[in-house]
């Protein structure tokens, strides 16, 4: 059998094992180091965030609990009265949840307008000015590094309750998060049509108009479709600042032990969201499939 | 500028000359003409729908002038002990939750990743599971915990592990997905057991890229937990929001530079470790 098999000398094999089981002990010491490194900070992040697993434990049937109060008593005898029970206020939750929907969309529409009118100054291959680029860019990351919740704790402070504050607090932060992937976007791009157009005596605003917005048009409108996605998610809980959309609802209900509203609104959202999800993902494999084929 | 326009655009002899050409060019145009009213025409209903008054939004454009105006010269005011204190626990609520989600979520990736899945239906089931975690927010999740476990920051960290588990549980089972099979069929034609092939097929390709993944929320749940403070679940959104109650807008200034120094300071820290993990850079697009 082993007949084809090349037999080291033992004192070969020897050294061998012995370098292999050096290199196996060094990554098990680089291992636990990490390991006691990771236990360590726990410790003291444990002891910084009030971490009381015994508390966890002890209460935990409350966690378990929390869930049975939320879901509906459903009864098979009278199943169509049970749900509209449970969905007692539904025209007025609908009516918050297309609030919703709108204020994602008219916060990308800002996010989209905002991204695309800077994004080709910060580009490093069609940028005009170093300094402008500069500017353009720490702006854009300071929209997107605030978070747009606080965002919209200020602006209900000055525009008043609504969904207004609302939309310009997920738009901002939708600037910020589409310049940047437009930038790169605008980036990646071929320059040969930018040199034709540049050559042909073009301006700035004629190069990026013929040389390089059909090139990026398919990419933004996929990143825009994303930023959609999760604008809708952020619009639904915007609401527990008084920004408007169906988190408002949600947020009385939690808080008020509206346990049967609370699962309710929930599952509204839940279906929603994974709907939209649903559409936007085939929409944007339409777009890829336009980008492979051009 | 006449000469340029007679490059760029082409004339109506041109266009005589490739009818073809310039149909198409038509018919680009009347698509996106379409496109761009019919966008704008749903602009004009949202406006609408939601009640949206212009002349709102230049009075409280002034007045959130007025705001920022008042943010200067940014200052702690006598709490700087206190917000320091929040922002730690603000990093402790961002570091926990990661760090027990990565936990909870690394066997769930296994029994939600189509190669190492005991059962289709399992599967199903772990993904829809997932799949609703994930539809809730995690400032939704925060609210919940408040309830269950009181104020504080371990119900953010509570928050803050449950909804990233949703997310890690499905990006480490498509990372598995994504995995080369061949070490496994190695281990398993050696004599392995499916456990042995898991530890030295399939851990060994993973973990880097996991690392790189738990590395990078770490990042982004950082700047949760600066927000889910709002809902009572600690850290320095609390402190926050109480400053812009109270109308002291030069310590919301302040706090405000606090995160973003603190978001910089960490997200250096996890580049530089998470070129230490993998050698380069790959931080997961969406």
């Amino acid at each position: 059998m082993a007949s084809g098999l090349l037999i080291l000398p033992q004192e070969q094999i020897e050294r061998l094992l012995a370098s292999y089981g050096r290199a196996v002990a060094r990554r098990r010491r680089q291992f636990y180091l990490v390991l006691i490194a990771l236990a360590l900070l726990a410790a003291v992040a444990g002891r910084y965030g009030e971490v009381d697993p015994a508390y966890l434990v002890q209460h935990f049937s409350n966690f378990t609990s929390y869930f049975g109060r939320i879901l509906p008593r459903l009864s098979y005898e009278h199943f169509a009265a049970d749900v509209a029970d449970w969905y007692w206020n539904l025209s007025a939750w609908l009516k918050l949840l297309v609030d919703t929907i709108l204020i994602a969309y008219l916060a990308t529409l800002i996010g989209i307008v905002g991204a695309f009118t800077t994004a080709f100054l910060t580009a490093q291959n069609t940028g005009p000015s170093r300094t402008l680029r500069f500017a353009v860019k720490r702006f854009h990351e300071f929209c997107r590094t605030v978070p747009d919740i606080v965002f919209a704790l200020l602006f209900v402070a000055a525009f008043g309750l609504g969904p207004l504050p609302g939309i310009l607090a997920i738009g901002i932060h939708s600037l910020g998060a589409l310049g940047k992937l437009f930038t790169e976007v605008v980036e990646n791009i071929d320059m040969q049509p930018v040199e034709g157009v540049r050559s042909a005596g073009g301006n700035f605003v004629e190069t990026v108009r013929f040389a390089v917005v059909p090139q990026v048009l398919a990419n933004f409108a996929s990143y825009a479709l994303l930023r959609f996605e999760i604008n809708v998610r952020s619009g639904t809980v915007i609401g527990i600042v008084g920004a408007g959309g169906i988190g408002q609802d949600l947020f009385v209900a939690i808080r008020k032990f509206y346990y049967t509203d609370v699962s309710a609104i929930l599952l509204m959202i839940i279906v929603t969201v994974a709907l939209l999800d649903l559409i936007t993902e085939r929409v944007r494999h339409r777009l890829a499939r336009l980008e492979s084929i051009r | 500028m006449t000469t340029r326009r007679t490059y760029l655009t082409p004339s109506p002899a041109v266009l005589a000359r490739y009818p073809a050409v310039a149909a198409a060019a038509r018919r680009y145009q009347t698509w996106a003409a379409m496109w761009l009213t019919a966008g704008l025409a749903f602009t004009v209903f949202s406006l609408w729908w939601l009640d949206i008054a212009f002349g709102e939004l230049g009075i409280g454009l002034v007045q959130l002038g007025k705001l920022v105006a008042l943010m200067f010269p940014p200052t702690p005011g006598a709490h700087l002990a206190l917000l320091l204190h929040a922002m730690g626990e603000t990093l402790a609520i961002a570091f926990l939750g990661t760090l027990a989600a990565a936990v909870l979520a690394f066997p769930i990736g296994f029994i939600a990743a189509s190669n190492t899945a005991p059962g289709a239906l399992v599967r199903f089931l772990t993904r829809r599971g997932l799949d609703t975690i994930r539809g809730v927010d995690v400032l939704i999740w925060a609210l919940v915990f408040v309830g269950v476990v009181g104020l504080g920051p371990f119900a953010g960290i509570l928050a803050i592990a449950v909804s990233d588990a949703g997310t890690f549980g499905k990006l480490f089972s498509e990372t598995l997905e994504t995995a080369d099979r061949k070490p496994v069929e190695g281990i398993v034609s050696a004599g392995g057991t499916k456990l042995q092939a898991i530890r030295f097929a399939l851990v060994p390709q993973v973990l880097p890229v996991i690392i790189s993944q738990v590395l990078y929320y770490f990042e982004s749940n950082v700047r949760s937990a600066t927000i889910i403070g709002l809902v009572g679940a600690g850290g320095i959104g609390l402190q926050l929001s109480e400053q812009i109650r109270t109308y002291d807008f030069d310590q919301v200034a302040f706090v405000i530079i606090m995160i973003l120094a603190t978001v910089a300071a960490i997200d250096w820290i996890c580049g530089k470790l998470r070129f230490y993990a993998i050698g380069r850079s790959t931080a997961p697009t969406a």
